[in-house]
């Protein structure tokens, strides 16, 4: 099946399991969706039924409250059924609004508070350079996320280091929690601002997934940390949910959720 | 003591590859002899905390022992989220040693001194707290946190502090250390206040009274077990810390008192719940706080110890 079809039934399910559990970020979701499905489906050297291969890449999903858009691509690559993903939310279940400790196989670590995956994978790529071993650590942010202090000290830091094992996306839809990114603060040119601190940069459409692999593979001769800063939209492949920010954290009714389906072409 | 901290760092990392230090571009020529053989081990994180703690626990996550290293503010108190979310809650093995606790750097006023570190540490659960009381009692307590393989915090001194034991003690993580048995009046005391607590033995014999001195290092998990058998043997417990009265050490005891029934009155002497500044050395400083003899001996005759 193509990338782009698998895509289309993870958006399906995301507003399913939205509309069904009662649980927001929808809009952060979809905008996420085809930059986690290039790099689970066509990326990144993970084996789901061995979800602690030592030798996996990790991905570590900065943008916690997206946390379902992690889950249902999981699902769909076959680390766990997709009907647990209806467990979201839930008193007792492992799949948290935010991810936790207990958090389904596949996820690294927890999630929510902004501004720490980087860090995070920061010290994973630096101990695990240290070991000469060859994993690759793939983060996603908000452009939301961005604002926070954290990232940047990262971002100096790996770009000191060379981490060339560590990969920054930052999900650029314009939106974050109450207004337009652009607006709340200044972050054009966005690329520049990587490329000014380090990182070997690429900007491109985030729901190309072609252009996604493509950009993320091939990168052996590069000698530094990678940051794809992709332009996305946020609700993306649901005509009434696009750029509205309303659906960060609009909840779907049944009805919208079939309107949705047809939009996607999903059977 | 953080030349002390630097020796045994550097001994331990000889026969362990797993030990790793992050440290916020402090300890000028400090971690040379550790730099030696282990450069890409001895990790100049920048003047960056905050993503320095959030590194080391990703760092423990691949198999490393990191320790984040810098002065006490900054490395309990700035990244005090990242501590909670990425070592605490992630129960990562990341020792976090703040140095120049308390007031160790006095004269630089409240930006460098930390008397609510141990009040935020203690609440984090997952978190132990240990504070020795010299560069003794952190050379044997040491290992014993590697060995812990938890996330810990290590509250240290600064420089030139005095030695408290007259020979080797024998420390264990999680237990009271007795230097001095006693009757009637227990002195606990935590970290580099200890000499102190041996002014205040003193001078509490002078008054015919033979107290019990304990050095309390590590304060959580707290040693339940004394605290128990004291409460037998003893009328009055004095805590004595360079900390804040609310929220530390002797917060620490209270609570385990109370919520345990012990009829055992506890009486708490620290930092008073004010901001120290304009103060140009430490004793100036733990005399703005009530941190001396004189003042102890008038509140303990208040209270009717002596």
């Amino acid at each position: 099946m193509k990338l782009e079809s698998i895509a289309a039934q993870i958006r399906h399910t995301l507003c399913d399991v939205s509309s069904k559990t009662k649980t927001p970020h929808l809009g952060s979701c979809l905008s996420c969706t085809d930059i986690l499905t290039a790099l689970y489906f066509g990326v990144m050297n993970i084996e789901p039924k061995t979800p602690e291969l030592p030798e996996r890449d990790y991905f570590l999903l900065g943008k916690g409250h997206a946390a379902s858009a992690l889950y249902t691509v999981l699902a769909y690559r076959g680390y766990f059924p997709v009907e647990d993903l209806y467990q979201h939310g839930q008193t007792g279940s492992q799949f948290e609004e935010h991810p936790g400790i207990h958090a389904p196989p596949g996820v690294e670590t927890a999630s929510g508070s902004l501004g720490h995956a980087l860090s995070l994978a920061t010290g994973m790529a630096l101990s695990s350079q240290l070991q000469n071993k060859t994993n690759r650590f793939f983060v996603l942010m908000g452009d939301g996320e961005i604002n926070e202090g954290t990232v940047w000290e990262a971002a100096m830091f790996a770009a000191g280091k060379k981490l060339s094992n560590l990969v920054a996306i930052v999900d650029f839809n314009k939106l974050q929690g109450t207004g337009e990114s652009c607006n709340i603060m200044h972050l054009e040119p966005l690329e520049d601002k990587w490329r000014a601190f380090g990182w070997h940069t690429i900007r491109l459409d985030g729901h190309d997934i072609n252009a996604l692999q493509s950009a993320l593979s091939n990168t052996d001769n590069i000698n530094k940390p990678i940051c794809i800063v992709a332009d996305t939209v946020k609700g993306k492949g649901v005509s009434f949910m696009e750029n509205d920010n309303n659906w960060h954290y609009r909840i779907p009714t049944a009805d919208e959720v079939l309107l949705a389906k047809e939009e996607l072409g999903v059977s | 003591m953080r030349n002390a901290f630097a020796q045994v760092l550097t001994e331990l990392a000889k026969s362990n590859d797993k030990l790793v230090l992050f440290y916020a571009d402090i300890g000028n020529r400090l971690f040379n002899p550790l730099k030696e053989f282990a450069e890409s081990r001895t990790i100049n994180a920048g003047i960056a905390e905050a993503n320095m703690a959030s590194m080391a626990a990703g760092s423990a996550m691949m198999g490393h022992k990191p320790f984040i290293y810098t002065i006490t503010p900054f490395t309990t108190a700035r990244n005090f989220e990242q501590i909670k979310i990425d070592i605490a809650y992630q129960n990562q093995p990341v020792i976090i040693v703040g140095t120049g606790s308390g007031l160790s750097y006095a004269n630089l006023g409240p930006t460098h001194h930390s008397f609510e570190d141990i009040a935020l540490m203690r609440a984090l659960p997952n978190m132990n707290v240990v504070c020795p009381a010299d560069a003794q009692e952190l050379e044997l307590l040491m290992p014993q946190l590697i060995e812990l393989n938890q996330p810990c915090y290590f509250r240290i001194g600064k420089k030139n502090e005095p030695s408290v034991h007259a020979s080797p003690p024998k420390l264990v993580f999680g237990k009271a250390h007795i230097m001095k048995h006693g009757h009637k009046v227990a002195i606990l005391s935590t970290g580099t206040i200890m000499p102190l607590a041996q002014q205040l033995c003193a001078h509490l014999k002078a008054f015919n009274i033979d107290a019990e001195l304990v050095s309390f290092h590590t304060v959580k998990p707290l040693d339940k077990a004394y605290l128990e058998d004291a409460a037998n043997r003893f009328v009055h417990l004095v805590t004595l810390e360079e900390h804040n009265v609310n929220g530390g050490f002797g917060s620490a005891v209270l609570e385990y008192v109370s919520d345990n029934d012990l009829s055992v009155k506890v009486h708490r002497f620290g930092i008073p719940d004010f901001f120290i500044d304009q103060v140009h050395n430490t004793p100036d400083a733990r005399d703005k706080a009530g941190l001396n003899i004189e003042t102890l001996s008038d509140k303990l005759k208040q209270r009717g110890v002596m």
